[in-house]
């Protein structure tokens, strides 16, 4: 089964659950090299996101992707707002008019929502921010389509490659973004940003269990 | 955590009640996007002034607005920028023909906030200029970080522009003296507590009774190196001599010296501090001819200073001492 509109519906309704949890756990990690801010925006975004959802629910998934786009723009600030705000932009621009998404409209939608941060925020592998989640994450993912592997493994697989990816920038010293002013001292802890973005793309692979 | 609050997450909102309660000879504040503007804005044939950020730093920015200074300010949540609608709304409020600039301090969550926003403005038909103030030499190796942080010469960068928009510059004439501005000045912080952000309910980090911070931002960061705590002389010393050599000044140049306060530091350290500053100027033989000295650009309730210094000329003395009208800074009216 491809993935449905509900089951976009499902994904961003599990993403406001998991970042509400992990709303302490993402400050605290912020609070080591950042402004201890990410915890917080994130969670005042997706709760907008979420009082948002009557009017998308019946949406193409497209729409559904840009209003959560535009909601977390208006609402996170800091860098998350812009980054995420244009993550989700992109993947809706891949996305119009879709009722419902197939292996490969997925790996096109997160492709473009890569590629939007990577221009938004101008960060490369390896320097300490979201990036380092989701490149492995889209790479991996591609790899299992052109494998042959239904949908939902391929989303396992990449959320695996996204925790590997969080958890590398744990030595790593910052290269953009407010860790980057702390120099060598922001080697030993792990990003936020990498870290929520892990979050984000496990809840798809939860949600979209029985996907192919 | 002990504050004058009443729920953290209305802490910005009920500010901005209080400012506009405090201030409507002044400024007038509009909610939901939040923003600032000037009691006349806008106001026809000038370029408008804007600055933003988040708030936890007052009075910058949003005490700095009204006549002779700022025209908006854009609050965004405790240390958190602004979004792009906040300052696209703040840009169509002001806007009085003449062009907008934006003054950004240089966080990566500002810059992108304000690009997408003067993209947007632009879009509207509004033209915009946009200068990045990065005047902290506490962050080295600009290629390999986000580059140096915008911290006290952006409070000076507000009143010169300010003034130069009053005088009916052009929108590239004001944005010239922001960035002479940011060439011009050069800061350095430090931290002898940690701050509490109202929603986190903790001190963002644990600084013991005899250390400190050396080379801190304005959010309640972290710091470059943490050092045992020292006399408020040697302390001067360490943020002073980073800032002298950092830039040509010469003997016999003209500086503004600015002591802040990082908000929980009493006026009476102020001057102790001032005290050092202005001698070590003296010896480097730079002229100190004019001064701002008060808590400014602040974290919160951080105990702390850091020391800006603006290399002065003519047209900069002319603007400096033009008569303004806010909140925050008033003089000459």
């Amino acid at each position: 089964m491809p993935v449905s509109r509900d089951d976009v519906l499902a994904w961003i309704t599990a993403i406001a659950s998991v970042l509400a949890e992990n709303k302490n756990y993402l400050t605290e990690l912020d609070a080591a090299i950042g402004d201890a801010d990410h915890g917080a925006n994130m969670d005042r975004g997706f709760k907008a996101v979420m009082n948002k959802m009557p009017e998308i629910r019946d949406k193409d998934i497209g729409t559904i992707f840009k209003t959560v786009g535009m909601t977390l723009l208006s609402t996170v600030g800091g860098a998350g707002g812009p980054l995420y705000g244009t993550l989700f932009l992109q993947a809706g621009m891949k996305t119009a008019g879709k009722m419902e998404m197939t292996a490969q409209d997925w790996a096109e939608a997160l492709e473009a929502a890569l590629n939007g941060v990577v221009m938004r925020g101008k960060a490369e592998p390896g320097d300490k921010t979201m990036v380092d989640a989701l490149t492995p994450a889209l790479s991996v993912y591609k790899q299992a389509i052109a494998e042959g592997q239904p949908l939902h493994i391929a989303l396992q697989r990449s959320a695996e490659a996204a925790r590997q990816g969080m958890e590398s920038t744990i030595p790593l010293v910052a290269r953009k973004g407010r860790a980057s002013y702390l120099g060598e001292r922001s080697a030993g802890h792990q990003d936020p940003g990498a870290t929520s973005s892990y979050l984000i793309l496990n809840a798809a692979a939860q949600t979209w269990k029985n996907s192919a | 955590m002990k504050k004058l609050i009443n729920k953290p997450e209305d802490v910005v909102r009920e500010e901005l009640e209080g400012i506009a309660y405090a201030h409507s000879d002044l400024v007038k504040v509009h909610f939901d996007p939040n923003f600032i503007v000037r009691a006349d804005a806008p106001v026809q044939g000038k370029v408008a002034v804007i600055s933003g950020g988040g708030s936890g730093h007052e009075p910058m920015h949003g005490g700095f607005v009204g006549m002779g200074m700022l025209d908006a300010a854009c609050p965004g949540a405790v240390f958190t920028s602004p979004t792009p609608d906040q300052m696209l709304e703040a840009t169509k409020a002001v806007n009085g023909g003449a062009g907008v600039l934006h003054i950004v301090k240089n966080y990566t969550g500002d810059i992108m906030n304000f690009e997408m926003a003067a993209d947007l403005a632009r879009a509207e038909g509004i033209e915009v200029e946009a200068v990045v103030i990065d005047d902290d030499v506490a962050v080295k190796d600009s290629l390999y970080t986000a580059g140096r942080r915008g911290v006290g010469t952006t409070v000076l960068a507000e009143k010169l522009c300010g003034a130069a928009a009053e005088q009916r510059r052009s929108l590239k004439e004001v944005a010239d003296v922001c960035r002479k501005a940011k060439e011009l000045g050069r800061s350095m912080g430090m931290a002898l507590t940690s701050c509490t952000v109202p929603h986190v309910g903790k001190p963002t980090f644990d600084l013991p009774e005899d250390q400190m911070e050396i080379g801190i931002g304005i959010h309640g960061e972290p710091g470059r190196t943490r050092l045992p705590l020292k006399s408020a002389d040697e302390i001067v010393e360490m943020l002073m001599e980073p800032i002298v050599s950092d830039l040509p000044y010469k003997a016999g140049d003209e500086v503004l010296l600015f002591v802040n306060g990082m908000g929980g530091t009493p006026l009476i350290e102020l001057y102790i501090v001032y005290r050092k500053a202005y001698e070590i100027a003296t010896k480097h033989g730079l002229k100190v001819v004019r001064n701002l000295i008060g808590s400014y650009i602040t974290s919160l309730e951080m105990a702390g200073t850091s020391i800006t210094l603006l290399k002065m000329d003519d047209d900069f003395l002319k603007l400096w001492d033009a008569p303004v009208k806010t909140p925050g800074l008033r003089w000459g009216v």
